[in-house]
């Protein structure tokens, strides 16, 4: 409690470009970055995929290489390529983060629509294009609302590592206090991640609100 | 008027799941394709609106060969129900109805009121509307499955197994409510159902399937209870044909016989009873102008005395059949000619001339 004190108290850490406001815009800026490329590549791919059932194994693939690939290694890795300097090799790691649960859920949210509403679509008259938008995205968007948040969430607590390589964010309060044994540090910026991820999930939790419609939102 | 010539569809893995089927589903009659599944009745459904496409064979709407239109444009001129509604979840009631209008680009407001009206055709309360699908029971939603399919006004309706996920109470008023509807619209129905009992309830035409997608017979409901093809339909038909098609003689030619004296009725002259020693006896009534001799027979059975009563359309008694009278009637349709009390325009029931062959 005391560190939380001392981290939150310290009018020091409230200005500047190494305070706590730079820092969370830093964090947000990476994040948000990760999380749009992740989107629109993700999104469109799953919905694609999804409606024609062609090329389904690359969800398979994705969806394992996900849990397989190390975000840090791959961090390293891309570093160890490219360099360090640019914002390249903190976006590439989250990107890759970021886009197998948007991937995965969106095509899983479209597979699953109800093959009798397909049909129905269908049978009503309208064109394979129509029944995506019109019929099977509004359906699975609660999946792909959830693929997005639990992306968003993995983005905002993985941007840590941008420390690492010498970028700013919330890392370096937990990178430079490990560093310097300034304990305050570290547990001040691991509270101020885990905020920031609760203020994604309640982000999601409103949005869903606002764009799932009511008839869909209740089935689920 | 829909004409099959010749359809055939053959699967990739060589599964035939309709044969070299010819038929007509004559305009503004209710044509029903009935048979054990595996019969290729869907199917052949489905290739109306090239749901799935014939792989030999055509089929033509009027003159017209289905496989010249675009399929979209196609199905937007046809009413198509399901068996599970398939009502959009995320649209509102008023607008699942409004899906072809809106396809076909009315504007939201006439689309809307369309919709609205045709959910009081299919009996539905208007302040249903503004629900969602998942907060009605299933015979309401698919009230709203047949609205939505009506909705362009569509001159042909195909309706694929629509009752057959309700309860029975609610299946026989669906039932009731689509012949009721079908008397003021005349659509060109095709109706699937694997109930025999549905499609002789239903059917101007009944066409009955057997497996392989082969036609047995296509006939009026009453010829085929009557004069089944073969083996395959009579036994499909199942028990009591004999009393079933009683359902198909109007009761009207009954002889009626005056009111008995222990006939007990209230003021209005509505039946009460059979007067006895001790008390009143149940009874049986009948509608001369719109029971069938089956509805007759049935209330005379209902009466200890073997006497039906018969009532006005008020429930007042006009007179009684007894057992004589009936018996005149039935001696008359054990072996007198088919009454084809519901077929259209007096178009002559079509039988496969190929029936012969199994």
């Amino acid at each position: 409690m005391n560190w939380l004190i001392d981290f939150f108290g310290d009018a020091a850490n409230w200005s500047g470009p190494d305070g706590i406001p730079a820092r969370i815009l830093e964090h947000l800026e990476f994040s948000a970055a990760a999380f749009l490329i992740a989107a629109v590549i993700a999104v469109p791919l799953g919905l694609l995929i999804g409606h024609t059932g062609r090329g389904a194994f690359v969800v398979v693939v994705s969806a394992n290489a996900a849990r397989a690939l190390p975000t840090l290694g791959l961090l390293v890795l891309v570093v160890l390529l490219i360099g360090v300097g640019t914002v390249l090799p903190v976006l590439i790691p989250l990107v890759v983060l970021a886009v197998p649960p948007i991937l995965v859920n969106t095509y899983e949210g479209v597979r699953g629509v109800d093959a009798d509403l397909r049909d129905a679509a269908y049978g009503m008259g309208l064109r394979g294009r129509q029944v995506l938008f019109q019929v099977l995205t509004p359906s699975a968007l609660p999946l792909i609302l959830l693929g997005l948040r639990l992306s968003a969430i993995q983005v905002v607590s993985t941007a840590t590592v941008a420390a690492f390589v010498g970028l700013g964010g919330l890392g370096r309060f937990i990178i430079d206090g490990l560093a310097t044994k300034t304990y305050s540090d570290v547990i001040g910026g691991a509270v101020l991640i885990a905020l920031l991820a609760l203020a994604v999930q309640l982000g999601f939790t409103l949005l869903n609100r606002v764009v799932v419609s009511p008839g869909v939102r209740q089935v689920r | 008027m829909i004409t099959f010539e010749g359809v055939t569809k053959r699967y990739p893995d060589g599964t035939v799941a309709v044969d070299d089927l010819s038929l007509q589903a004559p305009t503004g009659a209710i044509t029903v394709f009935v048979g054990p599944s595996g019969c290729g009745k869907t199917t052949s459904l489905r290739m109306i609106n090239r749901m799935i496409d014939a792989t030999s064979g055509r089929i033509l709407l009027d003159d017209q060969d289905v496989r010249a239109i675009d399929p979209p444009t196609l199905r937007r001129g046809i009413g198509y129900v399901i068996q599970q509604a398939g009502l959009f979840p995320h649209r509102k009631i008023v607008d699942n109805v409004a899906t072809v209008p809106y396809l076909l680009g009315w504007d939201k407001k006439k689309a809307r009121a369309r919709a609205m009206e045709l959910l009081e055709l299919v009996g539905l309360d208007s302040r249903l509307a503004g629900r969602y699908p998942f907060q009605l029971s299933g015979g309401q939603q698919q009230r709203v499955g047949v609205a939505r399919a009506l909705a362009a006004d569509p001159p042909v309706l195909l309706m694929d197994e629509p009752f057959s996920a309700v309860d029975p109470i609610v299946r026989a008023s669906l039932q009731e409510e689509l012949l009721h509807l079908q008397s003021e619209l005349h659509k060109t129905i095709v109706f699937v159902t694997h109930d025999i009992d549905e499609a002789i309830k239903l059917g101007d035409t009944v066409a009955v399937l057997r497996v392989g997608g082969h036609l047995a017979q296509m006939a009026g409901p009453a010829t085929l209870l009557s004069e089944p093809a073969d083996d395959f339909v009579r036994e499909f038909l199942g028990k009591d044909r004999g009393i079933r098609r009683l359902s198909f003689v109007p009761a009207k030619g009954v002889r009626l016989g005056s009111t008995p004296a222990d006939l007990v009725v209230d003021e209005d002259t509505r039946p009460l009873g059979w007067r006895s020693n001790g008390g009143l006896l149940p009874y049986g009534t009948f509608d001369p102008e719109r029971d069938s001799l089956r509805a007759a027979l049935d209330a005379a059975l209902l009466s200890p005395n073997g006497t039906a009563i018969a009532v006005d359309g008020d429930g007042r008694v006009i007179g009684v059949a007894t057992r004589d009278a009936l018996d005149e009637v039935l001696a008359q349709h054990a072996t007198g000619p088919d009454e084809q009390a519901r077929e259209p325009d007096g178009e002559a029931p079509v039988t496969d001339p190929k029936r012969a062959e199994s």
